[in-house]
């Protein structure tokens, strides 16, 4: 041993050796929904007697724990770090730690931050691990692919120009990678042109699907009753309720 | 405990750096533990101790040194380097929030000679497996 070694790694394989499948929902833009659709297929999820397992990896800017209504109280220690379990959902995310505080951080420290979760927190035996990813393909993508075995991907664009040009990219990148791909879901859609669907086809990847705008979202969040009854809660369902799709 | 799953993680790592020396005993492990992380010495001492014997049968008669090493910051925003006791976060929540997760500090400290939150950690952050000895070993 000619170096000092970070023993983190070595730990992940363990941690996640309980997970029977790990789904990174990404997207190339902000504000495309992602937290959103991560927490939303993970009550969806969960409602159907998964065990799942949600952890939001957007580290200066958690949102799932706001989603999903959940409590911001520090995790039990046990062998490691439990997570929360909020409505049937094993949760991890910053937010349960910083409070309200902000937490900028460059590259470097979101690496370091997201192999020392990876490396304590106990996830125990889930049938699937949801990864709410970051937006575009930065640091923590580049981590995940490199770290988490097995990860497949679950794209989310919209129709906006903006969007497609940057989903293309990110399409692009993670087949030459060759990280799998479950498929592209077009959400907040407002328009019916085509575009999202044609790029999927393009590229070979399969598409999920429009998810129409839900003006009574906003309303929802926090709140996983009314979140239910939301036009993205269905599409979820129809989701996991397909075999060629989530089912499986 | 989480320190459980550290030192968890550091025999892992031991085991798989004795494996790529060819080591067939291991004797000797020299682990760092970073003040920012607020780590006990003898409570790590203790996890390592705990989870030795969950591992590999080369680790049955190994002993470890921990050794603490300071924190250092430098400052982004004004290029300033400082250590802990410069920093002010209070030891409650905001101590226990970085106790798990270093990078929190990003959030409760800043420098102190301009206030930014935009520093590196330099030296001083968490866990490191610094040496490992045994026969066969390159060491």
């Amino acid at each position: 041993m000619s170096e000092a070694l970070d023993p983190r790694p070595y730990a992940i394989a363990d941690r996640l050796s309980g997970v029977a499948r790990i789904v990174g929902v990404t997207g190339s833009k902000g504000g495309i929904g992602k937290s959103v659709v991560a927490s939303t297929l993970a009550l969806a999820w969960a409602d159907r007697g998964a065990r799942v397992g949600l952890f939001d990896l957007d580290f200066t800017s958690p949102s799932d724990h706001v989603v999903l209504g959940a409590d911001r109280t520090f995790p039990e220690e046990r062998f490691g770090i439990d997570p929360h379990e909020v409505h049937r959902i094993h949760m991890m995310s910053v937010a349960f730690f910083a409070g309200d505080a902000a937490v900028p951080l460059r590259g470097a420290a979101t690496t370091n931050a997201l192999l020392e979760l990876l490396a304590i927190t106990h996830w125990g035996d889930l049938d699937v691990l949801i990864l709410d990813m970051p937006p575009g393909l930065g640091d923590t993508s580049l981590d995940v692919i490199n770290l988490v075995p097995g990860l497949e991907f679950l794209l989310v664009g919209n129709g906006s120009r903006v969007v497609i040009e940057s989903v293309r990219r990110a399409v692009a990148l993670l087949s030459e990678l060759g990280v799998p791909l479950i498929g592209l879901l077009e959400n907040m859609s407002r328009m019916d042109d085509g575009a999202v669907a044609s790029l999927a086809e393009n590229f070979g990847v399969a598409y999920l699907g429009p998810i129409p705008f839900d003006p009574k979202l906003e309303a929802a969040l926090g709140d996983v009753e009314r979140l239910r009854q939301t036009t993205v809660y269905g599409e979820m369902e129809r989701l996991l309720a397909d075999p060629a799709l989530l089912a499986g | 405990m989480h320190e459980l799953a550290l030192a968890d993680a550091v025999m892992k790592a031991a085991v798989k750096a004795a494996d790529d020396a060819g080591m067939t005993r291991i004797d000797r492990l020299v682990v760092k533990v970073g003040e920012l992380q607020q780590i006990e010495k003898d409570l790590f001492e203790f996890s390592l101790a705990s989870v030795l014997s969950t591992q590999d049968p080369r680790l049955a008669d190994a002993t470890f040194d921990v050794a603490e090493e300071l924190v250092r910051f430098g400052c982004n925003a004004c290029g300033r380097e400082y250590g802990r006791p410069e920093v002010s976060f209070d030891d409650g929540a905001e101590g226990e929030a970085i106790h798990f997760i270093p990078e929190l500090s990003h959030a409760f400290a800043r420098c102190p000679a301009c206030g930014s939150p935009d520093f590196d950690i330099l030296a001083g952050r968490g866990i490191t497996l610094e040496r490992l000895e045994g026969s066969g070993s390159d060491e």
